[in-house]
């Protein structure tokens, strides 16, 4: 592990002036990792991995696309029908979309489970949730861009949840549409914020590589990196590993891409938008479900805004709302039960989210409400008083060398 | 690794279940006949995309527009050039300006997209009875069931409607139909259409027929999706199982 040398001379004298492979030898070959992180860890490369994957076939779709209320719906079926391999662009951006959260969630699941959040990485944590929020502004505004059926209600019921401010809510709802209704200038604001947000996700990237690399990774022991042999260097220990992820991943992923590239759309949006019919049941994309349904658990409406983004405000606090000194679930015996029961709860309001809001649907939504903020509220900062942590190892060399023998 | 796979299946689950909570209030589950194109090597067959063009060109496009699909499009249905041009010629559309100015119509060509059977929505409506019939170029991939939804309510009408329920005026009872009540009339009859091919058109061939039709016209792409992603997978198990190996070598040493 040493700096980076070179004989060549141009090189060398690039490198002087902008020390860009400098950087690269430090930053992502000799970068010290924990010698014991297992295969959750691969998933933050994986969604990096995915962003590149929607930013290409975004920009190749923007080269096909007209964003009119009267085109937008056939120029998408003529990148189906007409452009070159349009239809593999499409479904790899729209089945993209749904892998980013998955693979996100599953990020944001096991920092939860390994106490990754807790300090020194409460920055990390941040633009992680940052990131998450800006990916969720992302995808709404993407789903609207085909302007289908349920691109048409979904927007307009979404964007009237900012009517519930008081005061100052109708003149947001004015401005996200740019005039009384979900129309044409709707469509262009989204279209052009649908394309400037996704370089806002690769810069926050970047500041949470960033925040990464000053504080390393954390790892499925908790403790952190003591010495020389607790660690290993990114290249190729996790640069192959990661490779490795990448295939399986995109196994998975194509396996939709290629034989059901509808699975996680709606049939409605297949239907083009009509302002003067209204679906049966609207219902946002898979991964604003638990949202949604937080959202409709609480009977008045700004209350129920407000709970939404609570719920997602709440995480910022994760932190010091944990009031554990331990990290990983792996040594906190009651965390690790609690920890799948808020993880068993998050699918259930998922579940919940896209029933109608009608018979045991509604005392069963609100009880998880209830359950999903008592979690961060009331069991963390109790929890880390009244558990009785297991032994934590010496150090990580010390456990996996225990592991090996 | 088996808590991933159970995580996984636990969200398949999960979407699956929000998928199916969306199905229409129509009530009976949908027939599932099983197609030439399900699952992982499923293509369409020829002949059946052919039998199913003859019944939408003689029946359906009396009232149903297919306004995305082009007459050019329907060489992959099994047409020659010179019956494109027939099915094309069959209807009019208006021609471009002429050099005074005037707007005539001309025959439809090849080029064309499907010339809808009626000017616009309204006189289509005001011509059934005050229900539109929809254009049916994505009616596969826009109702929940897809191509089992077509097959159902093709099959799906009763003379009767069951006791207590009332049918109004100039609508028909569906079993698939969301509310019973759909306003085109019963179409599959026995020997509806005389087949190119001579098969027997009876009712359950003539609604498998025009399902896989209609499948085709809402994802031309499918044969060629399944197959590119047949050659993709081999090459990726293949690429994946050799970084597996490259990763088990690299990582041996270390301890």
């Amino acid at each position: 592990m040493s700096g980076f040398q070179t004989n060549n001379k141009v090189i060398s004298w690039l490198d002087e002036r902008l020390p860009i492979f400098s950087m690269m030898q430090h930053s992502a070959i000799d970068y010290p990792t924990p010698r014991n992180l297992n295969y959750w860890w691969n998933f933050g490369s994986l969604a990096a991995f995915v962003l590149v994957i929607m930013l290409l076939t975004g920009i190749f779709l923007v080269m096909n696309y007209s964003s009119h209320t009267s085109l937008a719906f056939d120029s998408v079926e003529r990148i189906m029908r007409d452009v070159n391999y349009g239809w593999l662009i499409r479904y790899l951006h729209m089945n993209g979309a749904s892998m980013f959260f998955i693979l996100v969630y599953v990020h944001i699941f096991r920092n939860m489970y390994y106490g990754s959040y807790k300090a020194p990485r409460e920055v990390l944590w941040w633009v992680g949730i940052l990131i998450f929020l800006a990916m969720m502004a992302t995808a709404f505004m993407g789903y609207v861009l085909p302007w289908g059926q349920m691109s048409f209600w979904g927007a307009t019921v979404i964007t009237n949840l900012f009517s519930a401010f008081p005061v100052v809510g109708q003149h947001i709802v004015t401005l996200l549409w740019g005039g009384f209704a979900v129309d044409n200038p709707t469509l262009n604001r989204f279209f052009s914020l649908h394309y400037l947000l996704p370089f806002v996700i690769v810069g926050l990237v970047v500041v949470h590589v960033w925040a990464l690399h000053t504080v390393k990774s954390n790892n499925p022991l908790g403790v952190e990196m003591k010495g020389e042999a607790d660690s290993i260097p990114f290249h190729p220990y996790y640069t192959i590993k990661d490779l490795f992820g990448i295939g399986l991943f995109l196994m998975f992923f194509l396996g939709f891409v290629f034989w059901a590239p509808n699975f996680f759309g709606e049939p409605d949006n297949y239907i083009p938008a009509n302002p003067m019919v209204t679906p049966p049941h609207i219902v946002p994309e898979w991964y604003f479900l638990p949202f949604y349904a937080i959202l409709r658990a609480v009977p008045d409406k700004l209350l129920g805004v407000l709970a939404m983004f609570a719920a997602i405000i709440v995480l910022f606090f994760l932190p010091w709302l944990d009031s554990s000194k331990v990290r990983s679930a792996k040594f906190r015996p009651i965390y690790r039960q609690f920890f799948w029961l808020f993880f068993a709860n998050c699918i259930f309001l998922g579940y919940l989210g896209g029933k109608p809001a009608e018979g045991w649907y509604v005392p069963a939504s609100q009880i998880a409400t209830v359950y999903y903020f008592a979690h961060f509220l009331i069991l963390l900062p109790l929890l880390g008083k009244v558990e009785k942590p297991k032994a934590l190892p010496a150090s990580i060399s010390a456990a996996v060398l225990k592991e090996k023998a | 690794m088996r808590k991933l796979i159970l995580s996984a299946l636990t969200a398949a689950g999960l979407f699956a279940s929000s998928g199916a909570a969306l199905a229409a209030g129509g009530g009976e589950p949908l027939m599932k006949p099983g197609f030439s194109w399900d699952g992982f090597f499923g293509r369409y067959d020829q002949a059946e995309l052919k039998r199913g063009f003859e019944v939408f060109n003689q029946v359906c496009s009396n009232c149903h527009g297919l306004r995305l699909v082009a007459y050019r499009n329907l060489s992959a249905v099994g047409l020659t050039a010179d019956q494109i041009k027939d099915v094309a010629a069959a209807r009019e559309v208006a021609d471009a300006p002429n050099d005074e100015g005037m707007v005539s119509m001309r025959a439809g060509r090849a080029s064309d997209k499907y010339i809808n059977p009626f000017p616009n929505d309204k006189a289509a409506a005001a011509a059934n009875g005050g229900a539109l019939p929809p254009d049916l170029s994505l009616m596969a991939k826009a109702r929940v069931g897809g191509p089992n939804y077509i097959y159902s309510l093709m099959l799906g009408f009763k003379e009767e409607a069951p006791h207590g329920v009332v049918i109004p005026e100039g609508k028909y009872y569906n079993t698939y139909f969301p509310g019973n009540a759909i306003g085109m009339p019963p179409q599959l009859m026995e020997d509806l259409i005389t087949y190119s091919d001579g098969t027997k058109a009876s009712q359950e061939q003539l609604a498998r027929d025009v399902t896989a039709f209609l499948n085709w016209a809402a994802e031309p792409e499918l044969n060629e999706r399944k197959s590119m992603g047949l050659k993709v997978m081999i090459f990726l198990a293949v690429f994946t199982a050799l970084l597996y190996a490259l990763k088990r070598q690299i990582w041996k040493n270390l301890h």
